[in-house]
């Protein structure tokens, strides 16, 4: 019962009961809707605008329009995870978004990091595949993410006009990690082809309200073939191409196995691979049987397996201790997640964040999260008993030799802090 | 019931009937109502205290060994409990350090010590806090809410609140209970405040050993931070890694400022001494030794109107437990020092460690009460008057100890 919290949820809250049934508790917050109300759901449109206005005024950097709406989507996303009464559903949110990548890294991409979230990822993520992939590909935070608002065909109109040509990022990126992944055994050929059959996915600053724009006049005129698929030249070949990349068995492979090593074990078990992507396959792509068919493994049922990275374990923490939290600037959510190694929607390369434990176990990563642990015991609330809390956070998954070194800590302060850096707390 | 040593003090005199309230009319003339100050990145506001008099509370949370720390070396029985323990005797290289020929305080303690030559401090034996629980916790609750159960706040808010003007501060990450309540109470930790002491990165180091990935991580990152695995292992003294010093010399900084804060809280850990005690408590009692020494540095002229008292939630055991360390005990020591303290004494009423001395065979027996002691400084050098102090402690119990403040 915890671990199903712990496992595909966020960490228990202990004001809440367990879930009776577990198994129940978690198909059942794929079944329903999405309870997630943001105050101020974020836009694309909205996005474009700020970044718009940013590159007329030249605000300084820290001060712009995109920076703060970066900050405020951040910080709706993160308490959504703090409050949602349907954690699975929101980890499966956070992992599709991990999956296609959009990051910092390009500033630009800034105001449009909360958007790309609500408009593409969430709600798709019991969807189809092929729905969230091309929602991904339109959007206009991946196509200046990976450059795809610079790619022109040299034998377009503008091409020709101005020697422009491809450039191939995002091609590469969607075979490579969003679909059918290196296995699949595509060439330099197929790359060139598909960024070609990409062309003309652009955006349009000037238009209001600004959003995904085809520019037909960067489209490359010519029919191409990818992995010996032929593809009509027009957006429409474009949108039949994801679709025949999302069905592709080695797609199916490629997100079972991200699926799986993210719910079950760093190393997944192949033959729950092979029964997540059987899932996907009979299922045309439904997302949600795929997250179904994980809860059903029997492998993922193993407690501990997995260590929480350092936004799970933020995330677990602040919902088991709920503690005040200081006015900060940057804000402290954000400034804490930096501080622990992963600032929030900044993964250094398109491939997002690692999945495996020994990336994020290095000793002065682990020393940071003790650290933060010790900041954050101290402002904890404290009428707390920590032993009663660490049952309620823990359940089953305590060690006796963790409540003792609880029970007999010197103050509140240690004892939750205790709690914090156990390794019962820190995996998941 | 046989007393060896000094006779207990338990002054009788009237507390000082100077008021140095000419500084007073003329400070409030020239800076009027409010005043802000900032120290690091930190800016507060406050109202000009009525008062010149500073009081400075010192939780020792983890329950200090008072026999450890205050060694009542004249009392017989006392080689045989804990001569494993006992520091080499008064006057020897590395002895206790004497305290008028019973008690002897660690040798740890030299700035104290000081102090205590000094007239400055003053400490007080075998003395408890409300309840006789010896979970940590629930202690604490009540050390800080100033009755045998926990109160939704700290007897020092309603203190601060029976003062008018009263302006306080909690020196650290976080407001204690100590400090919670209805009258407005500041917050200030310098950036980076937090730091663990090296015996809680021990238990964590330990906690996480047998996890293969966690287990070697942790050891590796606590190596590179430069504790040693003899500290880890308790068999030496940790890197000095506590912030107390640093956060008592900012208090008294704070409390200096003419239109600082005159009342402040700061807590200081590390007493849990379960295991190889004897290597631990020398360790918290020269941080918080270092830290006492700091915060009359930072109070610099206003020493001479500070009282600071240190307490802790409950003594340990008077035996040793197997990993010469102590458990959970009752009666410890409190510490009162400062300019304003009239001090260079021990006030005890001695209850014995012979035959038949021990609470339930195992502690200190408590012959004081920890708020007669804090009553006395509220009323003597803080001005509470008498009706104020029946509120801020609802239990009643003991009346407050007369003669603390210097006349």
């Amino acid at each position: 019962m915890a671990h199903a919290t712990v496992r595909f949820g966020l960490g228990h809250r202990p004001g809440e009961s367990p879930p009776e049934d577990p198994r129940a508790w978690l198909l059942a917050q794929l079944r329903n809707p999405d309870p997630t109300r943001l105050p101020e759901p974020p836009s694309a449109a909205a996005g474009l605008m700020a970044l718009r206005d940013d590159r007329q005024t030249r605000p300084k950097p820290g001060e712009s329009r995109s920076r703060a709406m970066f900050r405020r989507d951040a910080l709706a996303q993160l308490g959504n995870a703090l409050a949602t009464p349907a954690p699975f559903r929101e980890r499966l949110v956070w992992f599709w978004t991990n999956h296609f990548t959009v990051s910092l890294r390009r500033p630009q991409c800034a105001a449009l990091m909360g958007a790309f979230v609500e408009e593409a990822i969430r709600p798709h993520v019991t969807g189809r595949f092929a729905d969230m992939l091309l929602a991904v590909m339109r959007h206009p935070a991946m196509l200046l993410y990976l450059d795809n608002v610079r790619s022109v065909a040299p034998d377009s109109p503008v091409g020709r006009r101005d020697k422009r040509g491809l450039n191939e990022n995002l091609a590469r990126e969607c075979l490579e990690l969003h679909t059918v992944s290196p296995d699949a055994g595509y060439t330099q050929e197929d790359v060139t082809s598909f960024a070609r059959i990409l062309t003309g996915w652009s955006i349009d600053l000037r238009a209001d309200p600004p959003g995904f724009r085809f520019r037909p006049f960067t489209h490359d005129p010519g029919d191409q073939v990818v992995m010996g698929q032929s593809f009509p030249a027009g957006e429409a070949g474009g949108v039949a191409a994801l679709g025949f990349l999302a069905a592709h068995p080695a797609t199916h492979r490629h997100l079972a196995t991200r699926l799986v090593r993210h719910f079950v074990a760093d190393d997944p078990p192949q033959d729950a691979v092979a029964q997540v992507a059987a899932v996907l396959r009979d299922t045309g792509g439904d997302l949600g049987a795929a997250a179904a068919a994980v809860v059903a493994l029997h492998a993922a049922w193993q407690p501990q397996a997995k260590l929480r990275t350092p936004l799970d374990f933020l995330v677990a923490t602040l919902r088991a201790l709920d503690p005040p939290q200081p006015q900060t600037d940057p804000p402290y959510l954000i400034a804490s997640l930096a501080l622990l190694g992963q600032p929030i929607w900044t993964a250094p390369q398109p491939n997002g964040w690692p999945d495996r434990a020994s990336e994020w176990a290095g000793p002065e990563a682990l020393m940071r999260r003790i650290d933060w642990s010790y900041a954050v015991a101290g402002r904890a609330a404290a009428t707390a008993d920590p032993a009663s809390l660490a049952d309620a956070t823990l359940g089953p998954l305590l060690r006796p030799a963790t409540l003792t070194a609880i029970r007999r800590a010197g103050s509140r302060r240690d004892a939750m802090t205790l709690l914090l850096t156990s390794p019962e707390f820190q995996r998941r | 019931m046989p007393h060896p040593g000094p006779p207990p003090h338990r002054t009788a005199g009237s507390p000082a009937a100077g008021n140095p309230s000419g500084h007073l009319t003329r400070r409030s003339a020239l800076f009027g109502l409010a005043a802000a100050f900032t120290l690091g990145r930190a800016s507060l506001a406050f109202a000009d205290a009525p008062t010149e008099h500073r009081f400075v509370v010192i939780l020792l949370r983890g329950a200090l060994d008072g026999l450890g720390a205050v060694v009542p070396y004249g009392d017989p029985s006392l080689a045989g409990l804990r001569g494993a323990l006992l520091p080499p005797a008064p006057g020897q290289d590395g002895g206790m350090l004497e305290l008028g020929g019973f008690y002897g305080l660690h040798p740890a303690l030299g700035s104290l010590h000081a102090m205590y030559r000094d007239g400055e401090a003053l400490v007080a034996h075998a003395v408890a806090g409300p309840t006789r629980e010896r979970s940590h916790f629930e202690a604490q609750d009540c050390l800080e809410s100033g009755a045998d159960h926990r109160l939704a706040s700290g007897w020092l808010n309603r203190a601060v609140a029976a003062i008018p003007g009263g302006k306080a501060l909690a020196v650290g990450v976080s407001v204690p209970l100590l400090l919670r309540g209805p009258a407005a109470v500041g917050n200030w930790a310098p950036h980076g405040a937090a730091a663990l002491d090296s015996d809680l990165y021990a238990r964590i180091a330990a906690l996480n050993a047998g996890d293969d990935l966690l287990g070697p991580a942790v050891a590796a990152g606590l190596r590179e931070r430069g504790f040693s695995a003899a500290a880890m292992a308790g068999d030496e003294a940790g890197r000095n890694r506590s912030a107390f010093p640093a956060l008592a010399r900012a208090a008294g900084e704070l409390l200096r400022a003419p239109d600082g804060p005159r009342i402040a809280a700061l807590e200081i850990g590390g007493w849990d001494t379960h295991s190889a005690q004897g290597v631990r408590l020398a360790g918290a009692l020269r941080q918080f030794d270092t830290g006492l020494a700091a915060l009359r540095t930072g109070l610099g002229e206003a020493w001479r109107q500070t009282v600071v008292i240190a307490m802790t939630e409950f003594g340990r055991t008077v035996r040793l437990n197997g990993t010469g360390g102590t458990d959970h005990g009752t009666a410890s020591v409190a510490f009162l020092a400062g300019g304003a303290v009239a001090g260079g004494r021990v006030l005890a009423d001695w209850p014995g460690l012979g035959p038949g001395r021990l609470l339930e065979d195992r502690d200190l027996q408590p012959t004081a009460d920890l708020r007669a002691l804090v009553k006395g400084v509220l009323a003597q050098h803080l001005g509470v008057p008498g009706p104020a102090l029946a509120a801020i402690f609802p239990d009643g119990g003991a009346a407050a100890v007369a003669g603390l403040v210097r006349a």
